[in-house]
Parts: C-alpha cells; structure tokens; sequence
C-alpha cells in the first residue's frame, strides 16, 4: 500500500531493564518465538512505557538473549527491554510476574548500567535426568568422552546436517545420582558445563556425544534444564550472577 | 479414585513431535480447578487441531460459563495429530486435556463442538484414544456421557452411534441445565444407571437421545418414520435460544495460547442470527432470530478483552458484522478510545450493500489496513435472486471503487459453484465481475496497482435450509465448471494478472455432503473410514477421497441407498427427512416455498426492516427480533493498571 510510514516522535530510550526469567514444566516446550508473543502481550497488557522503533511498523524495544532451545527447562533465561520513561523495577518485576502465564516465571528485574550483556554469557550450568539409563553405564561414558580431545557429532539444522565438534566446550560433566520421575522412570543426573561456542554446542549434542563414545542409546527422552549461565568462574567449573556487575554498579539503592 | 495428571507420561514422548508447545496448555486465562472440589466435570472439545481449536468461540464461552459454576470444573481437550497418536498409541498414553493433563475417561461430559462435518472421524480418535466406548450403548456408568453441540449437531444423525446426547442451538443457558440435572442425579446415587440420567434430559425437550428414537425406512431406502421409543422422549427436540446476549458477556476473559493459532486476536460476538434469508446459510437459518448486544456492552467486551489479553486485534464477529444497528458508533468510539495505540478492529466479511468507506477508516484508524473481503457467492444477478442475495452489480462496483479511491488496493471476493439450477454461464459470470472490478479500480485510482482475489469453493447443500431439498452438484461438473472460470481469468490479457484466483476442488464437499444430510446409516461409513485410517479429514493433506468412496460402497453395502443417493439426489416434498423430529423453530412449509421461490428466482425481504414473513421461529421458539438503536456510546473504562513509574505509590 503506498502509503508514508508515520511521522512519529521516536522518543529515545531513558531506562533498559534486564530481567532474568525462568521455564518450567510443561511450557519448556515453548519455542522462542512463543515466548516473545507472551512477553509482547504481558508487557502491553501491565501498561509497561516501551520505547519503539522508528519506521512503518514500529517494534518496541525488547533484545533476547541465548534462548534455551524448545523442549528445554531453564532457570535461567534474560531478556532486555528499552522503556521511554523511567520504571520502579520492583514494581515492574511484580507486575509482569502477574502477567506471564504459569511456567513463564519472571525472576528478576535490574536496571542496565553496564554494556555487552550477552558477552558475559560465556557458559551455561546444565542439568540433566537421563531416564532408563544406569548410573555406572553413564559414569564409564563420561569417562571416555573426557578422555578424548575430539567428539563430533551431526545434527539437523534448518540450513542442513551439520557436523562439528562437541568435546572442546565441555568443560566438566558429573554423575549426581539418580532419582525416579512420578510416572516411575528411574533417571541417572549428570550436570553438565559447556561453554558458548560458534556453533553453539547444546546439551542434547552433548549427549550424542556421550552416546557416540559409548556406544550408547538413550530411548527415552532425556529432561534437560539449563541451571544458570553468565561467567566462568575461576574454577572453570562454575557461571557468576550475570546481572551482578549491574547491581553492584548500584549507587543510591 | 484419584484423578492425576498423565503429563509425567506425555513429557517424555514430545520432544519427538511437531510443535509440542499444542499439547501443554498454561495459557493465560486457563483455569485448573481441585478435582475433589467439584461434582460435576466436563471436558470440552473442537475436534480439530490446537491451532484451529483454541480461537473456537463456542468453546471459549462455555469453558467460562461452566468454569464459573462452584461445582463445576472444565478442562478442553483438542485432536492430537497422527505423530504423537501413534506415540500414545505404543505407550498407552490416553487422551488428555491440555489444562490440567488429566485423562478425558475420568470426566463425566465428554462435550464435542462441530462447526463442520468433517470433524467426526477425529471425534472417533479422541473417543478410542481416551478409553471410551465407541458406541454410545456399550459404555459403562463410569465412563463421560458424549454431547455433541455446534451447527452440525442440528441433524447429528450420522453420528448418532456415538454421542449420548446432542444439544442444538445456543449452548449458554443448555450446559447449566445439564450440569444441575447431571449434580442432581449424581447426588441421588446416580439411579437407574445411564439411561435415568439421560431419560431426565430427555424429559425437558431441549436435549436429544438419539437411542429414545427408533427409525424406520421404506423399500425405497427413504425414512418411512422416526418415532420416540421411550416415553419421556418428545416427538420433537427443541433448539435453544438465549435471549438478550447482554447478560451473557462471554468470553469476558479470552484464553491467549502460548501456541501460535489461526486467528491471533480476541473476538467478540456483537450480534447472533440473521434474517438476511440467505438461502445456501444454514448458519443463518438455525440462529434465527436477530440478537444484538447493545454499544455499551459491546464496547465493555472489547476493553475486558484487550486488558485481559494483549491481543492488538480485536474481531467484532457475527454473520453479517456490518449489519449491527450501530455499527457505525461502535466503530467511532473504539477508535477514539484506542487513538495512539496499536490496537485495530476487524470485521468478518463484509456485505456489499452494507460496507462504506467511513465504517472501514473507522476500524482501520489505529492499526494496520489489511486487504478487504466481501461475499457475492453468486455471479449472475439470476443465480443472486436463486440464492437470495440481493446484491447487484452495480452495488458491488460501486462500493468496490470506493475503497480502491480510499487506499485499498486488495479486495477479496467469495463466491460458490455449484449453486441450484446453475449453468456453466452463471460461474463464467464471476470473471466478468472481476475484470470489471479491477477495470473501475483502475479507472478511479489512475493505478494499475490494485488487485482481486477470486475465491471459490463447492457449494454442499444443509439441514434446515430452503436448499435442504436440492441435489448437490457432481464433483466432476463442479471441478468442471472451475477449471473453465480459471482459463476465463487467467487467458484475460487485459485483466488477468490483476486477479487472483483460488478455489478448493469439488471431492471434499461430497463427502461433506453425505456427512450433512446423511442418516444414521452413514454411521457406518464414518466407522468404516476411520478404522481405514481417516484423520483430519478437513485438511487437504490428509483427506483421501477414495478411503469415504471405498468406506461408503462398505458401510452402505446391503442398505440399498449409496453416497449419490444422499447428495446429488433431489428429494420431493413428502419425503420424511431425517433431521425432521429436530426442531429449529423453522417450519417446513416455509422452507419449501422459499425453494419454489428459489426455484422461480423470487427474492425475499429481511424482516429486521420489513413486516414478518412467518418462518415460523419466533412462534415456535417464543423468541423475538432484539435490535438497536439504543442510542448509547461507549466509554473509556477505568484504567485499572497500577502505574509502574519510579516515586508513585504503589
């Protein structure tokens, strides 16, 4: 249609807002794209002042960051947003919490005073329940995998097989028992490190991985939540509170 | 015995199916009641997917009516496809509702929706895949009682193997008055097992048990009776009609799936019924009479709905939107309200004669201007007076050119092939019109960059309609007639390229056809078919043609009667049909003179704006016309959001 994109006042950005955000049960099998469909409506919903784009189609300002894929829980997850004028982020946090639906978990709210948000996200924690699988049989493929300096595996990717290295993001796995889920499967845990690399390595590679070295097969889907992510500790076994730096440049709180 | 949640099971089976977010739930507005809290349990269906499914309305109202009663509890179920059925299948997960995940046997209502016929065979899987007995006669007293309720529910013959009960009409005020007469027999110790329950509902006239009914046919293979084979069953079963729509402002607040779905907006209802006599519509034969809900509330429905949902669409939905006595206010002062946001109205198709050009500014003012869309159906001003949509050429340019001159450059078209006595001329017609359309268009608009789209599809003939008597048309002739439009348009050097063209072939609307005015003899086909494998059978992607012609020639082996016989074939006027014992308030001798009127190509006026010509709904059903204007306007409501800015209270 040819008609003239607006004149709008694009009225700039005075206050971002990382909020941390968590996905539980059964809506870790959310996509992405739902949970932005979500947050766009619950933002409109609380009344949240979102700064826009400029343009025919203005977007409001929201930036995601390292989404964990669908089918998988997290902890974990942030997302940024651009407001046109200045919010009590502790309202703000309430507000939304009321707003998303079960299982969207809003978990905090902090004032951005500090850049490069998404590259303090170096690692992730992972959590993982491996049903019908022995503790012993996941141990002696742990131990095998870590022993190699090189574990490739393929995976479907929208631009096609893809088939890289797995070995050289993990940067610790550990077999922490097991439990039994409510329908009676009975699960090894492991928990899991990785480091964010190009392509991204994901728990689920991680897995095949395992399989791959062990020659294991694991026939019922296993339960993957994503625990924490942001810095490598010193240790290189563990993330720090990617927010941190944004509370702790905190001067009148 | 404790009712408990099968998603442990499900979990591990979706991360290996297509869009697993569909089964899970958790949207906002949902509700998950204690199952111990309540007598009465329902589960609602749409017998189709999640994405189709959730915007249902029908389902979307009585999930809150019922949700709202104390002792009662409501959870909605949807079709799974054929990826995780053959999962469930191999693992023994049983059908779920996607609230609460807990198992559809343990319910005691099975209520299904049918906006169309080609939901049955899914009906079937979620039946089996729950556990419950096929046929209504076999299940136990611990097993749901299945309702089926929407517009096919007015002749749910065919299905009547497999539904206990079928409720036509309005479904408000009819699922109350089956929740009190359900807690009630629950509360007696449930006596005289499933058929007391069912001969209670029986006794009340407005719920129909198809197994109270014997049926009785000729050598000819016609009905020779349908008669009550209980005492309590009446000899006719009355349609419900819920008057005045603003004590039921429902939904009041709209599910919002997690899931991306067909319509990805809220929608409220501003009118029910319609008398513009539309001959082919039995969706505006059944609703009868004229309901409005007046500015205020609709103006109430639509702010409830943007704040309880986010949506930033919002449909004002009925069968002929425009037609509201206050269109026009509602339009205006919505769009005052809403000035400065992204929020948009929407109207259904439009028609013709009603549209203007200010009603659509109006809608469009704060959001996005899609293309428009108006419904001829027919396209000679001959087949028009057949079907009794008095449009004329005239009107429909006159009114295209204006919204071309006011900015749109996409107009959509609907039409039906297939139409009683139609010829392959009155079809050629369609492309005339069109080429004239985008010829004004161009005229006005000094642009060649404007378009229309043709769309058309196989007209099936229904229950309770004038056209409940006429053969429907062979898929061949329809297919026929369609590929000759389709050369029409698109050899045109002039105009061709302008016109979009789309049409659905004829094969689907037989089977739609033997599934609207079969009898219950087409049970047996749908059975047939089902156990074949037939899925969704409302998707071209998997319906399959040969399975219902393969499963008709089986189901019907023996009967004397065969698919022709219930679709081309023109019936007489004697001829008992079989939705005749369900009464929708229509009588039938009006309907068969609307179809001589038809026939001699006589239009008939709307009795919103002309004296009654005697249908016979309002009689029957004591029920009377209710419009505007009531001279109101609508008002911003409160703003109720708590300010989120830094230094104000909290």
């Amino acid at each position: 249609m040819a008609r003239k994109a607006p004149d709008r006042e694009v009225i700039p950005v005075v206050q971002r807002v990382r909020l941390q955000y968590a996905k539980r049960g059964p809506l870790k099998f959310s996509s992405h794209r739902d949970f932005q469909r979500a947050f766009e409506r619950a933002v409109r919903r609380v009344g949240v002042p979102m700064a826009y784009s400029a343009g025919f189609n203005p977007h409001p300002k929201i930036s995601y960051a390292n989404a964990a894929p669908t089918g998988t829980a997290s902890e974990a997850e942030y997302v940024e947003i651009g407001l046109a004028s200045e919010v009590d982020t502790a309202k703000l946090l309430a507000a939304l919490q009321q707003a998303m639906p079960r299982g969207l978990d809003m978990m905090d709210a902090v004032t951005a005073r500090t850049s490069d948000f998404a590259e303090r996200l170096e690692a992730s924690v992972w959590r993982i329940a491996l049903p019908s699988v022995s503790t012993e049989t996941i141990e002696a493929a742990v131990a095998a995998f870590m022993e190699r300096s090189d574990v490739q595996v393929s995976r479907m990717t929208k631009n096609g097989l893809r088939t890289f290295d797995t070995r050289q993001a993990v940067l610790e796995i550990t077999v922490e028992g097991s439990e039994t889920t409510e329908s009676g499967l009975v699960c090894a845990i492991l928990r899991l490190v990785v480091r964010h690399l190009t392509p991204a390595v994901r728990p689920d590679d991680v897995l095949s991985g395992l399989g791959q070295v062990a020659d294991l097969v694991f026939e019922v889907a296993p339960r993957i939540t994503r625990i924490a992510q942001g810095p490598l500790t010193e240790s290189g076994n563990a993330v720090s509170d990617p927010l941190g730096p944004d509370r702790h440049t905190v001067d009148h709180e | 015995m404790p009712v408990t949640s099968v998603f442990d099971q499900l979990e591990s089976l979706l991360p290996h199916v297509q869009k697993p977010v569909q089964y899970v739930g958790g949207e906002l507005n949902s509700v998950i009641k204690d199952w111990d809290s309540v007598a009465a349990h329902w589960v609602l269906m749409y017998p189709d997917a999640y994405e189709v499914g959730l915007p249902n309305q029908g389902v979307a109202i009585l999930y809150e009516v019922l949700n709202e009663r104390a002792d009662t509890l409501c959870e909605r179920t949807y079709s799974v496809w054929t990826d995780l059925e053959k999962l469930m299948r191999r693992d023994g997960v049983p059908q779920f509702t996607v609230d609460a995940h807990r198992p559809v046997k343990s319910f005691d209502v099975f209520g299904l929706s049918f906006a169309t016929e080609l939901g049955y065979t899914n009906m079937l899987t979620a039946i089996d895949l729950a556990g419950i007995a096929l046929h209504a006669v076999d299940r136990g007293l611990d097993e749901p009682f299945v309702v089926a309720g929407g517009h096919a529910a007015f002749n749910p013959e065919p299905i009547a193997d497999f539904i206990d009960i079928a409720i036509l009409g309005d479904g408000e005020e009819a699922v109350i008055a089956l929740t009190e007469i359900l807690v009630q027999w629950k509360s007696d110790g449930r006596p005289g097992g499933r058929e007391e329950f069912l001969i209670r509902l029986a006794r009340t006239g407005g719920f129909y048990i198809p197994r109270f009914y014997d049926v009785e046919y000729l050598e000819d293979g016609r009905i020779r009776r349908v008669t009550p084979n209980h005492p309590d069953a009446p000899w006719r079963v009355s349609k419900h009609t819920v008057m005045d729509l603003d004590n039921w402002p429902y939904p009041k607040a709209p599910l919002v799936p997690m899931a991306e779905t067909v319509h990805e907006r809220a929608s409220v209802e501003i009118f029910r019924g319609c008398t513009r006599g539309c001959r082919f519509c039995q969706a505006g034969m059944i609703t009868r009479p004229v309901r409005e809900r007046s500015i205020e509330t609709v103006g109430k429905m639509v702010q409830a709905s943007v704040d309880a949902t986010g949506f930033e669409e919002v449909g004002l939905l009925s069968l002929s939107s425009a037609d509201h006595s206050e269109i026009q206010g509602i339009a205006k002062d919505l769009a005052d309200i809403y000035e400065g946001t992204h929020t948009s109205l929407s109207l259904p198709s439009t028609r013709v004669d009603a549209f203007n050009v200010d009603l659509a500014n109006e809608l469009t003012r704060n959001g996005r201007r899609s293309g428009l869309t108006f419904a001829p159906e027919g396209g000679s001003e001959r087949i028009r007076a057949v079907i009794n949509k008095m449009v004329t050429e005239e009107d429909l340019i006159r009114t295209v050119t204006a919204a071309y001159s006011a900015g749109w450059r996409q107009v959509k078209l609907y039409f039906m092939c297939g139409l009683p006595t139609e010829t392959d001329e009155d079809v050629l017609q369609i492309a005339k019109l069109a080429k004239e359309v985008i010829r004004a268009g161009r005229e006005v608009t000094g642009s060649r960059d404007i378009r229309c789209t043709v769309s058309i599809g196989g007209f099936v003939p229904k229950p309770h309609t004038p056209f409940q008597w006429a053969s429907q048309l062979d898929h061949e002739t329809t297919d026929h007639r369609l590929h000759l439009l389709r050369d029409e348009i698109r050899q045109d050097r002039q105009y061709g390229k302008a016109i979009g063209f789309r049409y659905h072939d004829g094969k689907p609307g037989i089977v739609e056809g033997l599934l609207s005015r079969g009898d219950r003899r087409v049970g047996a086909v749908i059975e047939e078919v089902w156990r074949q494998g037939a899925r969704f059978d409302g998707w071209q992607e998997h319906f399959s043609f040969d399975s219902w012609m393969a499963a008709g020639e089986k189901g019907l082996a023996g009967t004397g009667v065969d698919v022709d016989w219930f679709t081309v074939r023109e019936r007489a006027h004697d001829e008992v049909l079989p939705w005749d014992h369900l009464d929708s308030g229509l009588d039938k001798e009006w309907l068969w003179e609307d179809w001589q009127d038809a026939l001699s190509e006589q239009s008939v006026e709307d009795c919103r704006w002309t004296p009654c010509f005697d249908c016979g709904v309002c009689d029957q059903m004591n029920t009377s016309i209710q419009i505007g204007p009531t001279k109101g306007t609508i008002l911003p409501m409160p703003i109720l959001k708590k300010s989120l800015a830094v230094n104000s209270g909290s």
